[in-house]
């Protein structure tokens, strides 16, 4: 079998170049450290030689980047996906957000990332992070070498990665895996089970720490409105500071459900969220519970389908059958 | 100076809230975080916070001011409560030169009376680092991590706290806390000034040079080409604008309550495509242009401002935070030139 790695992703993308199939290369370039790769566009071999890099922390989804991408010339750009960027990469496509012939996609296999906020909170400023197998081996500058299984070492979203088969490419470098079922519902069900009580102590500890950073939309691949409405100063909800400690919360609950039967669940607003709030886990919910209300639908599996949330039929469920209210806030 | 040994640690932060609040770093399962001291909250060891020491002087929203409107009445409510004495401990060289930094901006001609208020009651309570991470480099600034600046300077030399008082201020607190503390020859500090200036020495980023930067440089990196590839990833979220101690950009606004109106200020960003909008738009139209005035700001128009001080301490923040690892070092490489090869 094809080992993927760095010199194979540089081969493939430079025949690309030189045949003229492409004129660009969307990935990832290399950092101060082993952990801190940063997006960015290669024109040519040379670059690519000098600065690529693929490895355990490109992790950020470039779904989203075709979108300014692609208008930037006539050429195609290169795009390297992971598993679950491809469905992110249909559901832009679904929402007719980039133009698919300026793209060649070359989805690539995922073993999961690395998680760097993980990996600092067992080490003591990180020199270098290696890994050979199932092992990572952190260089650090007080506690000497400290080895750890890969498997601790995952994101969240990793964990409880939903598939690891393409489902969008113009190649496939490696072979593709299968449809996951990791329990990335089991911490919803956990907040289910909470009382009505519970639950908003829950949220509320959590979104408290929010500092309105924008990140986490500025990242989503399903947040892609020219405009917000929260950056929108005549839109009248444009939201620079919170009036009290529930106002953040309203934010994400509101672009939670802007998103509903558009996220596709890539974890991406929870990778970047400098308070670590599960933003995830919102996401999880509407997820979990459009499967359970109108069957079983993952955004972004194909081109071109439509999410339940915006079909109607007589027999959708009632607001009464689906939530239920209770609890001090009610 | 005057010495506690650790496991006295409690009664020496209880005497100290005893008269005026008290905030130290906690663990959260967010990271080490600011918060008011009660009994038996535990110091971080953490090397900093995930949030800067700003928000003690500059918080993210203020009410400035009401207006209750009552036919063709306005009538204005002076909202500020007189702030009362409160003492911060464990603040890191980096983010006690950031106040020098902000107070440059809120301090001068017109005075920021909210900020001055805040400012001038707090006492600080630096605390020395002993074991700087991979992303430090305010040694690049000339920040001395082992000797901080502050009202009270502290070191944590194994089993005890050694306090030095360096300002009228600290010598007032310090003095109060005279009954448990006792002198010390400050012979066990300057051992650990030692030890911590060669883990300095020995950092990945410790021969970062900001040399070609500075006063007068605007014209040299304004139009450089570099802007482009350095700009093209970020996502203008303004995470690394909110972390960072030194951005200082807040919007005013009007906030309407049925009843009247309230007008606060909240922190702002030029990363913002809403930032200082105006009727004809907002002045830079692109990410580059945003993304070029964070990192001008810092490295040469404060400088060209305030005496040849740059506006960024090194602390790492924006290292650790930015969503696409963009930062301020690999600018610094970038358009550094033969200084940060
Ligand atoms: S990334 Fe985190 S802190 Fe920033 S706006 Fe989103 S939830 Fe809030
Ligand atoms: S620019 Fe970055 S390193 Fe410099 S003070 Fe701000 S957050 Fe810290
Ligand atoms: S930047 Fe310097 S002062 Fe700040 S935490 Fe790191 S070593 Fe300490
Ligand atoms: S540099 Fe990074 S943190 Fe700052 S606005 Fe751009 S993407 Fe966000």
């Amino acid at each position: 079998m094809q080992e993927i790695n760095r010199a194979a992703l540089i081969k493939r993308a430079s025949e690309l170049l030189s045949d003229g199939t492409a004129d660009r290369v969307l990935g990832w370039k290399a950092g101060e450290f082993d952990y801190d790769v940063t997006p960015a566009v290669f024109h040519s071999v040379e670059e690519l030689e000098k600065d690529f890099v693929w490895g355990d922390f490109c992790g950020a989804n470039f779904s989203k980047y075709l979108i300014k991408e692609t208008q930037k010339g006539d050429g195609k750009v290169i795009v390297f996906l992971k598993p679950c960027d491809t469905y992110s990469f249909n559901q832009l496509l679904t929402e007719h957000r980039f133009d698919r012939e300026k793209v060649y996609a070359i989805g690539i296999p995922c073993d999961g990332m690395l998680d760097i906020t993980k990996i600092k909170s067992m080490a003591d400023g990180v020199l270098s992070v290696k890994s050979e197998g199932d092992e990572v081996e952190i260089e650090t500058l007080y506690d000497g070498v400290i080895k750890e299984k890969r498997e601790n070492l995952l994101p969240d979203r990793c964990v409880h990665c939903k598939s690891k088969k393409h489902v969008s490419y113009d190649e496939l470098m490696g072979e593709d895996g299968e449809v996951l079922d990791s329990g990335r519902f089991d911490e919803v069900e956990q907040i289910e089970k909470m009382t009505p009580d519970e639950r908003f102590a829950f949220w509320q500890g959590e979104l408290s720490r929010c500092i309105r950073c924008n990140a986490c939309r500025d990242v989503c691949p399903a947040c892609t409105c020219e405009k917000c409405v929260f950056d929108n100063p005549d839109s009248g909800v444009e939201n620079k500071a919170a009036a009290n400690s529930f106002e953040d919360s309203m934010f994400h609950i509101i672009r939670a459900f802007h998103v509903a039967g558009r996220c596709t669940d890539c974890g991406e607003c929870s990778r970047v969220c400098p308070q670590h709030i599960p933003l995830h886990l919102l996401n999880r919910k509407f997820i979990k519970d459009i499967n359970s209300f109108y069957g079983e639908y993952q955004a972004g599996e194909t081109i071109g389908s439509r999410a339940p949330t915006v079909n109607y039929s007589q027999d959708d469920i009632e607001p009464s059958e689906a939530v239920e209210r209770g609890g001090d806030n009610a | 100076m005057r010495k506690i040994s650790i496991d006295k640690l409690n009664s020496l932060f209880s005497a100290i809230a005893e008269n005026e609040t008290l905030y130290l770093p906690v663990d959260t399962k967010a990271g080490a975080k600011f918060e008011k001291w009660h009994d038996g909250a535990v110091l971080s060891d953490a090397l900093n916070t995930v949030r800067s020491a700003k928000d003690f002087f500059f918080p993210q929203t203020e009410n400035l001011m009401d207006f209750k409107v009552d036919g063709k009445n306005i009538e204005i409510i002076d909202t500020r409560e007189e702030c009362e004495d409160f003492v911060i401990f464990g603040v890191r060289a980096c983010d006690v030169k950031s106040f020098e930094i902000l107070d440059r901006v809120f301090l001068a001609e017109p005075v920021d009376s909210y900020y001055k208020n805040r400012r001038e009651h707090g006492v600080i309570m630096s605390l020395a680092c002993t074991k700087p991470h991979e992303t430090c480099f305010c040694g690049t600034f000339g920040i001395d991590a082992s000797s901080p600046e502050g009202d009270i300077v502290c070191h944590m030399t194994g089993d005890a706290l050694c306090m030095d008082a360096k300002t009228e201020k600290g010598k007032a607190l310090l003095s109060r806390l005279d009954s448990l503390t006792e002198e010390t020859d400050g012979k066990a500090v300057e051992e650990q000034k030692k030890v911590t200036k060669e883990r300095l020495a020995k950092l990945p980023l410790a021969s970062l040079s900001a040399d070609s930067f500075g006063a007068g440089k605007t014209e040299k990196f304004f139009g450089a080409p570099e802007w482009k590839e350095l700009s093209q990833a970020c996502l203008g979220c303004g995470t690394c604008t909110f972390v960072c101690p030194t951005c200082q950009c807040y919007d005013i606004k009007d906030f309407n309550t049925g009843h009247g109106v309230k007008r606060f200020r909240c922190w702002d960003s030029c990363m913002y495509s809403d930032f200082t909008k105006m009727s004809a738009g907002q002045p830079r139209l692109t990410q580059l242009e945003r993304f070029r005035q964070r990192f001008m700001h810092k490295l040469v128009y404060y400088p060209t401002n305030n005496g040849g001080l740059f506006s960024c301490v090194g602390c790492g923040r924006c290292l650790s935070k930015c969503p696409i690892q963009m930062n301020i070092v690999k600018v610094m490489k970038k358009l550094g030139g033969k200084e940060n090869d």
